[in-house]
């Protein structure tokens, strides 16, 4: 990971968008709930196609376009416990859930974002099948306001806004894609910030806060795919990228570092174009038909290719850019990934071939010169090669000239998706505000001062108030509380305390559940086995004095290799049973005799070692603090004894 | 203040602290005046009170961000050496979007609908007419006759091509059988095409219709059909004959189905087909085609309900109305209560005549003794007619044959198919009933 003067240095800008789905009741348009109950469901399926609609500029959704013009269908499969005819698209939307606006309102509030006096909903156009619409329904619920990072600093919030969740893709296959509607309609808030962030640290710690702000509104819908990022990145120089679905917080600097690499990398070609003396009218769309040279090689790949029906090889020449197309600007990915990604999506072709890669592909040098000779090209020149259909060919390679042509600006404005390794892919130009339409089936909410108020009292905390709070009221140190509070089991935590009251023990109890997992983890115990009803017999025990802070990390560990078993068969398996007094007193007048000669040596400084000693023997059986006060008063007791 | 700066760009101040840039947007007529609609650079609207805003001021609008339009290598389509043609009578059928305002305005020129769809190129190429934008609701006879003369002008003068009317669909089935009457011995094709979903959105259903009407206006088929989804998938689409169908759902695709009755065909607009389902299905016939496009609007549909005076008849008649279709209970009955208003009904010349508000089955009056005293006091059985079609069938007996008696005699025959005389176990639709 490079250092924060790095990425001044690159003028690293990067916003972020954070998507929660909101654990209210109901949908954002419709009655069906939110977190689908009970199994015995009717499963339907129907199938779509989406056309694209014209903007008033007469500028059409291209991928939308090209979707359509493929006979692109899209299969719905729907269970009626979690979908209803609105999902469907055969019954108008009902008016917006308030709870969920609510939430966001509350959200608004807690960072000082200014609520709009009514609330519009637009259709914001998507499609990819994932909307039965062919739209998404948004809201922008209110403007401005900031958070603020640990180093004082303040990231701007843009906007917040409330939206329906898209269908879940479940595969594609042939023209085919298949979605699942129980996400569809499930309320988002989307908070977007400003560009403030300037490096990898201090977009995961806004990613962070955010997260949790909106986890302490209670209404924060939790595990896989419940909170998605999307990022706006660019670095100086650079254009503003959009990179979507980054679903692990783990993965977001390393998105943020790689799209910030390909930026640069994707300056300096731009650079050594112009140092080759290179212009953009110099790249030109001269196909070349070289099926009879493809045909006489032993490729088995271009064998393949040319094997489908109608099948030619279209080739152009690219002067002066021998080398370019092969060099690295993604891990794994060179220049030639982004003109083949764009041959792709506007041709539909399988992909590219082109001279830095060759020989390759079965193709010999021989091959590669023939190649060279039939194109007329020279040493210094590229050549890049498609194989499809001709038509397909020439959109593949008119898509490919474009790419070129961009490179010359340096970095195409774009949309990516987030790849799992990190690094980011192709996936559409950058769509403009002509996507937004208003949804006219739902009249606007005006957003009275009563649902302000009613929402202020579901404002979150800061960070820093609910550290405050976690110290003041629940006796933990600023430590201890902070990790607590960014901690997965911090709602767990409040459960208890609330199930049992507040006091010191608590102290104990967000010990287990934070450091003491964390550090089970570390070692390898599976502590996800651990249920929260464990959690809580634990906590019990705490609470009435009845297991040590040792015997709690002795538990915890048995239960995570035998997780059936309850708190107390286990403290039972241990002989966790808590010693009384008096059998604790035995076993420590017992330890000082055996070490006689080092008490009388030692005196009082003996307590270390008979301490040490006794923990060894009561460890999870007497309270530290008990056996503390005994082995002191006994060795007094020894040393006068002795005295006397 | 709206007034204003209507569709200019505001710089605008709150008392709640909002600081925003957008252009104001006239609001929709039953929208709360106290607000100002803003669409804001992000491409949102939003709402801002009027006595929330302390300042407001007109500033530049900034040049538009160059928007790269990609144009597209349009294949070409092999064209269609047919025509059909269109008639827009309103609906969101033939509409576009208004981005700046988002309204919907309707597609006026054969070019802009060709644009849209522009595969219909490959089934026929065609002609658009727009003589009326009218809501379905706000429908009458007396558009029914104008429609019908349109229609009927259209095919004497061009009688091999066939036309598509674009019509809202609350009232398409009461238009589809009244074109049927209207118009008989067709010689070319005559659909009835609408949407459930508007034409503005990417998963409108209007494409799909109006490709599978232009199939259908480009058969053989020589009848008044309503072209609509067939299913809530885009797979196929169902002509249904212009009298059996109903519009049997709010807001589904699907809503149009054939009550009691096999649809004429299944179209499949993706594969380019059309299946017929019947074999009493009529040609079209390059003679005898007949119009008679008069309409009564002296009838009434009532529909019984548990209570009913007979004082609602008494005040059709006495209004001056000449037919009554009721919709009465199950094989065909009124309270005996009103049993004197239909017999004064009778006396003062109006036709009283009985459908089923059970929708599927028909009418049988003979079953009860209520049902015989009915017929006994002059109401003519409806047979399995529905009841918006023997509505229809009654103001266009009453507007085209002045002997009463031929009226009725035609009311209880089966014209265009308005009757069937058998009825399947398979042609009423299974319900859920659980596992």
């Amino acid at each position: 990971m490079e250092n924060e003067n790095y990425y001044q240095k690159i003028g690293l800008k990067v916003g972020l968008e954070v998507h929660q789905q909101l654990d209210v009741e109901r949908k954002l348009f419709c009655n069906c709930p939110v977190t689908p109950q009970g199994d015995n469901a009717i499963l339907s399926s129907f199938e779509r196609r989406l056309r694209p609609t014209r903007s008033e500029l007469g500028e059409i959704d291209i991928a939308a376009y090209f979707e359509w013009k493929r006979g692109r269908k899209y299969i719905y499969q729907s269970s009626e416990n979690t979908s209803c005819l609105v999902e469907a698209d055969e019954e108008p939307p009902h008016p917006i859930n308030i709870e969920a606006v609510r939430v966001g309102l509350a959200f608004a509030h807690s960072v000082g974002s200014t609520p709009v006096d009514e609330l519009h909903v637009m259709r914001k156009i998507v499609i990819d099948g994932s909307n039965t619409t062919g739209f998404q329904r948004t809201a922008l619920l209110s403007i401005g306001g900031s958070i603020e990072l640990s180093n004082g600093k303040k990231i701007r919030i843009s906007t917040i806004c409330v939206e329906e969740d898209s269908s879940k893709k479940l595969g594609e296959e042939d023209n085919n894609v298949i979605y699942d509607l129980e996400r569809l309609g499930v309320p988002l808030l989307e908070i977007s910030t400003q560009p403030d962030i300037n490096t990898p640290e201090e977009a995961v710690e806004t990613a962070l806060t955010i997260g949790l702000m909106l986890r302490l509104t209670g209404k924060a819908k939790r595990g896989i795919g419940s909170v998605r990022q999307d990022l706006n990145i660019s670095v100086r120089g650079g254009t503003k990228v959009e990179v979507k679905g980054v679903q692990e917080l783990e993965l977001l600097p390393l998105v943020i570092e790689n799209e910030a690499r390909r930026q640069l990398k994707l300056l300096e070609i731009k650079e050594l174009l112009l140092q080759r003396g290179l212009k953009k009218e110099d790249i030109a769309l001269n196909f070349v038909d070289i099926t009879d040279v493809l045909s006489k090689t032993d490729s088995k790949v271009v064998k393949k290719l040319l094997s489908k029906e109608n099948a030619v090889g279209l080739a152009i020449c690219v002067p002066k850019m021998r080398g370019l197309l092969g060099m690295e600007i993604q891990p794994g990915k060179r220049f030639g990934t982004e003109l083949s990604d764009y041959a792709k999506f506007w041709g539909g072709v399988k992909g590219i071939i082109h001279s830095d890669e060759l020989p390759g592909y079965g193709l010999s040098i021989n091959d590669v010169r023939a190649i060279y000779e039939k194109l007329k090209c020279s040493e210094e020149d590229a050549f890049i090669v498609i194989i499809d259909e001709e038509r397909k060919a020439r959109e593949g390679l008119r898509a490919v000239v474009d790419r070129l042509k961009m490179a010359f600006d340096g970095v195409p404005p774009e949309t990516r998706a987030a790849m799992p390794d990190g690094t980011t892919r192709f996936m559409r130009p950058l769509p403009g505000s002509a996507r937004m339409y208003p949804e006219t089936d739902i009249p606007p909410l005006v957003i009275t001062s009563e649902l302000l108020s009613s929402a202020k009292q579901l404002a979150p905390p800061t960070p820093k108030e609910a550290i405050q709070l976690l110290v003041s009221e629940y006796n933990l140190n600023e430590e201890l509380a902070k990790e607590l509070l960014f901690d997965e089991n911090y709602a767990l935590f409040m459960d208890i305390a609330k199930l049992l009251g507040k006091g010191s023990y608590l102290k104990t109890v967000a010990w287990m559940l934070v450091q003491l997992r964390k550090a089970l983890k570390r070692e390898g115990f599976q502590v996800e086995n651990i249920t929260k009803e464990q959690y809580v017999s634990l906590s019990q025990k705490i609470y009435e004095e009845k297991i040590t802070k040792e015997g709690v990390e002795e538990v915890i560990k048995y239960l995570c290799n035998n997780p059936s078993l309850s708190v107390d068969e286990v403290m039972d398996k241990l002989g966790l049973k808590p010693l009384d007094m008096e059998a604790i007193n035995a076993i420590i007048k017992k330890i000082i005799e055996e070490n006689a000669k080092i008490v009388e040596e030692k005196g009082e400084k003996a307590f270390g070692i008979i301490m040490g000693k006794a923990m060894e023997i009561l460890r999870g059986r007497a309270q530290g603090k008990i056996v503390s006060e005994l082995v002191r008063r006994n060795i007094n007791e020894y040393l006068s004894a002795k005295k006397g | 203040m709206s007034n204003e700066y209507l569709f200019k760009r505001v710089k605008i101040k709150t008392k709640t602290g909002l600081e925003i840039e957008g252009t104001v947007l006239p609001r929709y007529a039953l929208f709360s005046n106290e607000y100002l609609t803003i669409k804001l650079d992000n491409g949102y609207n939003i709402g801002i009170k009027k006595d929330n805003i302390v300042h407001i001021e007109e500033v530049e609008r900034p040049p538009k961000r160059e928007v790269v339009i990609y144009k597209l290598d349009e294949e070409a389509a092999t064209k269609s050496s047919k025509t059909t043609k269109i008639i827009l009578t309103g609906g969101t059928i033939a509409s576009k979007i208004d981005y700046e305002t988002g309204g919907v305005t309707p597609i006026l020129t054969a070019s802009e609908l060709l644009e849209a769809i522009p595969e219909l190129r490959e089934i026929t190429d065609i002609e658009l007419e727009s003589p009326m934008s009218i809501f379905s609701e706000e429908m009458t006879p007396h558009e029914w006759k104008r429609i019908a003369e349109i229609v009927a002008k259209e095919l004497l003068s061009n009688p091999d091509r066939g036309l598509i009317i674009a019509h809202g669909t609350d009232t398409m089935g009461y238009t589809s059988a009244a074109l049927s009457f209207a118009l008989q011995n067709l010689p070319s094709p005559v659909a009835l095409v609408g949407a459930q979903r508007s034409s503005d959105r990417p998963s409108s259903d209007s494409a799909f219709n109006l490709l599978a009407a232009a199939l259908y206006a480009t058969s053989n088929i020589g009848e008044v059909s309503v072209v609509m989804h067939g299913t809530i998938s885009d797979t196929y689409a169902l002509a249904h004959r212009g009298t059996r169908v109903r519009k049997m759902h709010t807001s589904r695709r699907d809503a149009f189905q054939s009550i009691n009755s096999l649809p004429i065909a299944k179209i499949l607009p993706y594969e380019k087909k059309i299946v017929l389902l019947r074999k009493d299905i009529k040609e079209t016939k390059q003679e005898g085609f007949e119009a008679k496009t008069n309409f009564s609007d002296k009838v009434a549909l009532i529909k019984f309900y548990p209570g009913m005076s007979g004082d609602v008849i008494d005040f059709l008649v006495d209004k001056g109305y000449r037919g009554i279709v009721i919709e009465g209970t199950g094989l065909g009955h009124v309270s005996l209560r009103l049993l004197n208003s239909i017999k004064r009904a009778v006396e003062q010349e109006a036709i009283v005549t009985m459908t089923s508000q059970c929708i599927f089955g028909t009418i049988n009056m003979n079953v009860y003794s209520t049902g015989r005293k009915l017929l006994e006091a002059g109401v003519l059985p409806s047979a399995d007619m529905l009841p918006e079609t023997a509505f229809v069938k009654l103001s266009w007996l009453l507007g085209n044959y002045n002997d009463i008696d031929v009226v009725k005699k035609l009311y209880v025959t089966n014209l265009v198919g308005e009757i069937e005389y058998r009825r399947t176990i398979s042609a009423f639709p299974r319900w859920y009933h659980g596992e």
